[in-house]
């Protein structure tokens, strides 16, 4: 018991034994209690709010000394139910919803929960080519954005912060980039089932040429300032072992499977979207640990702007082809202007329908408000996300709403990994593989 | 499964011809061989790995590009080995529920997406149980990542999963009551007030069917 009154460090008698309640500045106190206490190991909770477990996940450590002897995740603090509330929404609703899981990587949910529709409907062939690279070019770029956080946020755990800044300064152009062709930064809504929302406003392909210049050029301050650089190999190198057999039983996939040197990508093993039509590189280490994870997520980037160059020069060739399908019973029936507020109404659209066409009011009607319908069964559809595989399982039942939407998370998954990643090492060493696994509690809890 | 009308009203002065239609929704069914694709030979491949396969396999049906096989409870694990060694399905994708209130003693549906990185091909288990008693031997045994998978298909359907390491809720608390994502399951919200009117919460809302 507490010898003195601490009004941060208070303690209380369990059946599992003493329990101390730290909130932070009064570390000097605890440990003359805990060596007051001859007990060896220590367990200790680091979360659901610590500034290095990525959002609000919980880790139970179980500590002697400096050494990690078990290690467990407590995950659902970020649950919201989006499965549930989508069954309650149309299939072009869906799309809102599942944008908001992963919310680093809002386009892969789109274009997975897409193409997973469309398979349904069974209109995946046609889509329109520019729709499609539209899509790849979107996920392109969130891809780097992405993986921005990733870098960026590792590297502060580890306590490097400048790459940081330039990972943020780097990321924020792919989001001006993001606000240019859909209005929103985040969470889009901006690939629909058949298409994708509204085609690129004038002047975007030179626009995204430049920053893809940038890019390039500004991805090297990261590349000086942390490959080969000692203090950061010191903590990645052999740090977060993870082998093939170890992924393969956990159904681990992305950069940490590729780390083992297994070259699976599923733009590659199975491609959707034209992604059989872009050359790219999968890259891969042999380290499995993070260092060859930080490496691979570094080549990416390049990889990356490889294809939205490719994407460009596409896109320039197919200019004023249509960004959705033609049936206009699946065909969200406006287009939407981008204005200064965001995404908003077609004048266009709407003089139309208010005006001139009563039919396109009734079809314009009956679309919106109650949708179309998608014929009974289930399909299972993965796209390679920042993060792995990501799958989504659906299932109709003939309505105008999904009857169960899953997303197989790929953050759910790899968390699983941070115990045998972790045991037996030290706690420092701890940040360094929760960061290179990547996970996104939004992806996890769902 | 049919349904009157467009909204939950029968009998209404709907003049616009839509109340009269009779629409019939119809799952798909057994498929025959040949299934196409490669589903043939991953059907002749587990036939002749797991003698008893017309005893553990219900049914097998193949619709929009997807083989899902619908394998008996009791034969799971043992087709899940097969399945994992002899196939070379080296991947689970997890497990999912579905609850289909109107499949009477069938009415909780666990579904497996596994995944062969080595012959790069996807097929999917199916595993039907009752309400009443909805048991399903555990798969962490044979995909460790099943784990959390089957801990969250728990915490959502109730499902419970034999021989799981340890079956708690993962994403509700540990003291919710209840199982979410079942269909018996309301979602929830409370009545908005709004300028005197009320609107109710989603689930309870008129909406299309």
């Amino acid at each position: 018991m507490s010898t003195f009154t601490d009004p941060y460090a208070s303690s209380r008698e369990t059946t599992e034994g003493t329990v101390f309640s730290v909130t932070g500045g009064d570390w000097d106190s605890l440990i003359t209690e805990i060596g007051a206490t001859k007990e060896e190991r220590v367990v200790v909770n680091m979360g659901p709010q610590h500034p290095s477990t990525h959002g609000v996940l919980r880790l139970v450590l179980e500590l002697e000394g400096e050494t990690v002897k078990e290690l467990r995740c407590g995950i659902g603090y970020l649950h919201t139910g989006i499965e549930k509330n989508a069954e309650f929404r149309s299939w072009t609703q869906g799309v809102t919803f599942v944008t908001r899981m992963d919310y680093l990587a809002p386009l892969f949910n789109e274009t997975a929960y897409c193409l997973g529709v469309e398979k349904l409907l069974g209109i995946t062939n046609d889509v329109p080519e520019r729709a499609s690279a539209i899509r790849v070019m979107m996920m392109e770029f969130n891809r780097i954005s992405s993986h921005m956080v990733a870098l960026g946020t590792g590297a502060l755990e580890l306590g490097a912060l400048t790459p940081m800044i330039f990972c943020f300064r780097e990321r924020e152009k792919v989001l001006d980039i993001f606000e240019l062709i859909s209005g929103l930064r985040m969470n889009m809504a901006y690939i629909r089932p058949g298409g994708v929302a509204q085609d690129l406003p004038a002047g975007a392909l030179s626009k995204i040429r430049e920053t893809v210049k940038e890019l390039r050029r500004d991805f090297k301050d990261n590349e000086k300032l942390l490959i080969g650089n000692t203090i950061w190999m010191k903590r990645t190198e052999g740090i977060g072992y993870l082998d093939l057999a170890g992924c393969t039983t956990l159904g681990i996939t992305g950069p940490v499977l590729r780390s083992t040197g297994m070259p699976w990508d599923l733009r590659k093993t199975e491609p959707y979207s034209g992604y059989e039509n872009y050359d790219f590189d999968v890259i891969t280490a042999n380290t499995s640990d993070v260092y060859g994870r930080f490496l691979i997520r570094m080549g990416e980037l390049e990889q990356s702007l490889r294809i939205i160059e490719q994407c460009v020069a596409k896109l320039e060739t197919l200019e004023g082809a249509p960004v959705m399908v033609a049936d206009k019973k699946i065909a969200w029936p406006s287009q939407l202007a981008i204005g200064g507020d965001g995404m908003g109404n077609s004048l266009e659209h709407i003089r139309d329908i208010m005006g001139e066409s009563m039919e396109s009011l009734i079809h314009h009607f009956k679309l919106v408000t109650e949708g179309f319908r998608v014929p009974a069964g289930q399909v299972y559809s993965a796209v390679e996300s920042p993060r792995g595989e990501l799958g989504v399982h659906l299932v109709s039942d003939g309505a105008t709403k999904p009857y169960r939407l899953h997303f197989r998370e790929p953050s759910f998954n790899n968390l699983q990994a941070t115990s045998a990643m972790c045991e037996g090492s030290l706690i420092a060493d701890i940040i360094g593989a929760v960061a290179s696994i990547d996970p996104v509690m939004g992806g996890v809890d769902r | 499964m049919s349904d009157h009308g467009m909204f939950g009203v029968p009998g209404t002065g709907d003049t616009s011809g839509f109340g009269g239609l009779v629409r019939t929704v119809a799952n798909p069914g057994s498929s025959e061989r040949p299934f196409g694709s490669y589903f043939d030979e991953v059907a002749d491949d587990l036939e002749r790995a797991y003698p008893d396969f017309a005893e553990a396999i219900e049914r097998v049906v193949v619709d929009r590009g997807e083989l899902t096989l619908y394998v008996k409870r009791e034969k799971l694990v043992d087709v899940a080995l097969v399945l994992r060694d002899k196939l070379l399905f080296e991947m689970c994708l997890g497990v999912n529920g579905v609850h289909y209130p109107a499949d009477t003693n069938r009415e909780l549906h666990a579904v497996y997406p596994l995944l062969s990185m080595t012959n790069n091909r996807r097929i999917r288990l199916e595993v039907c149980v009752p309400d009443s008693d909805p048991h399903i031997p555990s798969l962490v045994e044979v995909w460790a990542g099943n784990n959390w998978n089957e801990r969250e298909t728990f915490d959502m359907f109730g499902i419970i999963f034999d021989g799981h390491p340890g079956l708690t809720r993962i994403l509700m608390p540990d003291d919710w009551r209840g199982h979410p994502q079942r269909k018996d399951y309301p979602l929830g919200g409370i009545p908005v007030e709004y300028k005197g009117a009320t609107v109710p919460p989603p689930d309870e809302r008129r909406s299309y069917r």
